[in-house]
């Protein structure tokens, strides 16, 4: 129902007080504002770490070496070792909650100088040697060519997968790298593959569009490794916490390595899944933080709404009372008041929205049209979903009636022929 | 149409009590068109404001119409006066905001009637006025008088019973008084019950019934026939002081 008469009169109330208008609408627009800016931001953040992670299997483990902490059936403390190729086997066999296991071994001299040689091009890159499952672990997609399978480990071929970059460096754009051979550490291998990594996860600290992976198989052969493993990939089964896994397996293989039962330093080891409930604590902190704040904001503004109807009722006592007098209802007044304050509100708090989500978009417009590489941004996608926008709005509503209930609780309860008298003469 | 009976009201001033009313008995007919006098704090504004249903009461009955009025709601009471009761206050009391259009047509709009229809009903009852010209004025644009005749209007609006009129000429110069004294003599030949507040003797002695307090009492009633002896003892008091 438009009832013109009292969007008029609510009008030229908020019309003879401007700048007090402005002033409590200014409140109610800087809580929205700032619920809606800081929401969004957090949820950029939340954005930028969790697509560099998302991909990852978050019931992953990692484990490596390191050297013993103890003495240990004739054993000095402060020995190196290493996994052997009969741990895999072992392993498979004895742990039934292991979903994926993928053996890792980082190639010989890496990072030191230009291992990588094709015709008068050379380049410093990551070499490792890997199982197909570790692709389970952390993804990466072909943008040519194929991953690393089954035949490459069981014929040892000596093949090779490149990051984005080394295909880069390493060829003309206008270059097919897939066939082409690179000469890896002193080795002809073969590019099967163009690969880019889904996830920003690293083992060995450099970019990972720099990495070459070959057979597991072929690189312990290639390069005179015998049957030592540098590092183990575990996901659990589901239903299982990787933690539980990560446990019994770090009995095993000091078990089998003849470590002290309780020495904590020998195996490295390191739980993607406690990792990411960190992070998923660390940004619903965020969200729970940016509501307090916000809706803080948003009260304190709220209080204003409310405290300027009183005034305003104030000064309109007699006029409140003519309108008694002539037959209007305590419903109709407070229907009245009310409505003003609904309605300062919502504008004030709309505009309010609409600036803060304007200001996410053009910060996303600059985020997206940056020359920066996209996966190397941690603030992504500043955004407020649908139910938060319309979370905000009832909010607002629903304070805004608060804020006209209390004064005009208070207009009524004054007797009309008080309210008549009030005449300020 | 209006029947007091032994009404009483006192006002709570601070911790002492301020008996205003003291038992007042009073009965006025349809069509009849009284004046209700007294000096300052005699309670004739306050008996007027129980006789509005504006103010309620502390002991005694009020009929009108034949309804006990008494321990009314809010709501109803206001239902009450847009139906059968209109106002006319000294100060006008018109809404500053409004035109003088729709300050007449504002009644009707708490009775639900659509815009359009309440507006030209508006126009009728300003053009009664002689104020058709002055309908899209605000009233810090009219002179008092014609202040005066808009919350007439607005007060027939509605096709009240009864009019009350608080004080009605007492912001207006003796000549613009006696035009709005003729206004409500006119509507009161339509039937229309009038009833006023005011300590002018001139004013009253245009009405058909003087009703005088005095202490919370009603000292006297003077009829129509009597009033010529009255404006003669009245002026005898003037010459004394």
């Amino acid at each position: 129902m438009f009832d013109l008469d009292l969007w008029k009169e609510i009008l030229s109330a908020l019309k003879k007080n401007r700048l007090r208008s402005f002033m409590t609408a200014f409140g109610v627009f800087w809580g929205i504002f700032m619920l809606i800016v800081m929401s969004g931001a957090g949820r950029a953040l939340e954005n930028g770490v969790m697509d560099g992670l998302k991909a990852f299997a978050t019931n992953s483990a990692f484990f490596w070496t390191e050297p013993t902490s103890k003495p240990y059936e004739g054993f000095q403390r402060g020995r190196r070792w290493n996994y052997k190729n009969k741990d895999i086997e072992y392993i498979r066999e004895n742990v039934k909650d292991i979903q994926y296991l993928s053996p890792k071994l980082f190639g010989p001299e890496t990072n030191s100088g230009d291992n990588t040689i094709r015709g008068k091009k050379t380049g410093a890159f990551n070499i490792t040697g890997d199982y197909p499952d570790f692709y389970k672990i952390d993804p990466w997609t072909p943008i040519k060519g194929r991953l690393i399978n089954e035949i490459d480990i069981l014929h040892k071929r000596k093949v090779c997968i490149i990051g984005e970059r080394v295909a880069e460096v390493m060829f003309e754009k206008e270059e097919d790298p897939i066939g082409e051979y690179l000469k890896i550490n002193g080795v002809y291998f073969q590019v099967v593959g163009v690969v880019h990594p889904e996830t920003r996860m690293n083992f060995n600290g450099n970019r990972k569009t720099e990495s070459i992976m070959i057979p597991f198989s072929t690189m312990q052969q290639t390069y005179n490794m015998g049957d030592v493993v540098h590092f183990f990939a575990v996901t659990s089964v589901a239903g299982v916490p990787v933690s539980q896994v990560e446990a019994r397996l770090k009995e095993l293989l000091k078990a089998r390595h003849h470590v002290a039962p309780d020495d904590v330093q020998a195996v490295g080891s390191f739980n993607i899944e406690v990792e990411w409930v960190k992070y998923q604590g660390l940004f619903s902190g965020i969200q729970i933080l940016t509501w307090i704040v916000g809706i803080g904001t948003l009260l304190a503004g709220v209080i204003g709404v409310s405290n300027i109807m009183l005034v305003i009722i104030k000064e309109r006592t007699q006029e409140i009372g003519i309108q008694r007098a002539i037959g209007a209802t305590p419903g109709n007044v407070i229907m009245h008041i009310v409505a003003e304050s609904v309605f300062l509100t919502v504008i004030a708090g709309y505009i309010g929205l609409s600036l803060g989500i304007g200001l996410l978009e053009l910060a996303n417009m600059a985020l997206t049209s940056g020359t920066a590489n996209p996966d190397d941004v941690f603030f992504k996608r500043p955004e407020v979903s649908f139910q938060m926008a319309v979370g905000a709005l009832s909010v607002l509503v629903v304070s805004g009636v608060i804020a006209g209930l209390i004064p005009a609780r208070r207009a009524v309860s004054i007797k009309p022929i008080d309210a008549l008298r009030d005449e300020g003469i | 149409m209006i029947s007091l009976s032994n009404v009483h009201k006192s006002y709570a001033m601070g911790s002492s009590k301020l008996h205003v009313l003291k038992g007042i008995d009073l009965h006025i007919g349809q069509g009849e068109f009284v004046s209700i006098m007294g000096s300052s704090g005699s309670g004739k504004s306050t008996l007027l404001n129980i006789l509005g249903i504006l103010d309620n009461y502390d002991e005694g009955a009020y009929h009108l119409n034949g309804k006990l009025i008494k321990n009314m709601s809010e709501k109803q009471a206001a239902q009450l006066r847009n139906e059968m009761l209109g106002f006319v206050f000294q100060s006008f009391n018109l809404i500053s905001f409004k035109n003088a259009m729709e300050n007449v047509a504002l009644p009707l709009y708490y009775q639900g009637v659509n815009r359009k229809k309440r507006n030209k009903i508006a126009l009728e009852y300003l053009d009664k006025m002689g104020l058709l010209p002055w309908a899209n004025h605000l009233p810090s644009e009219m002179s008092g008088g014609q202040k005066q005749r808009v919350a007439i209007a607005r007060s027939l609006i509605s096709k009240p019973k009864i009019i009350f009129a608080d004080e009605p000429t007492g912001a207006l110069d003796s000549a613009t008084s006696f035009e709005v004294m003729d206004i409500l003599q006119d509507i009161n030949k339509e039937g229309i019950t009038l009833i006023i507040v005011t300590h002018e003797h001139d004013i009253a002695a245009m009405t058909q019934k003087i009703i005088r307090l005095h202490d919370g009492k009603i000292a006297e009633i003077l009829e129509n026939g009597e009033l010529k002896d009255w404006k003669h003892q009245y002026k005898r008091e003037l010459e004394i002081a």
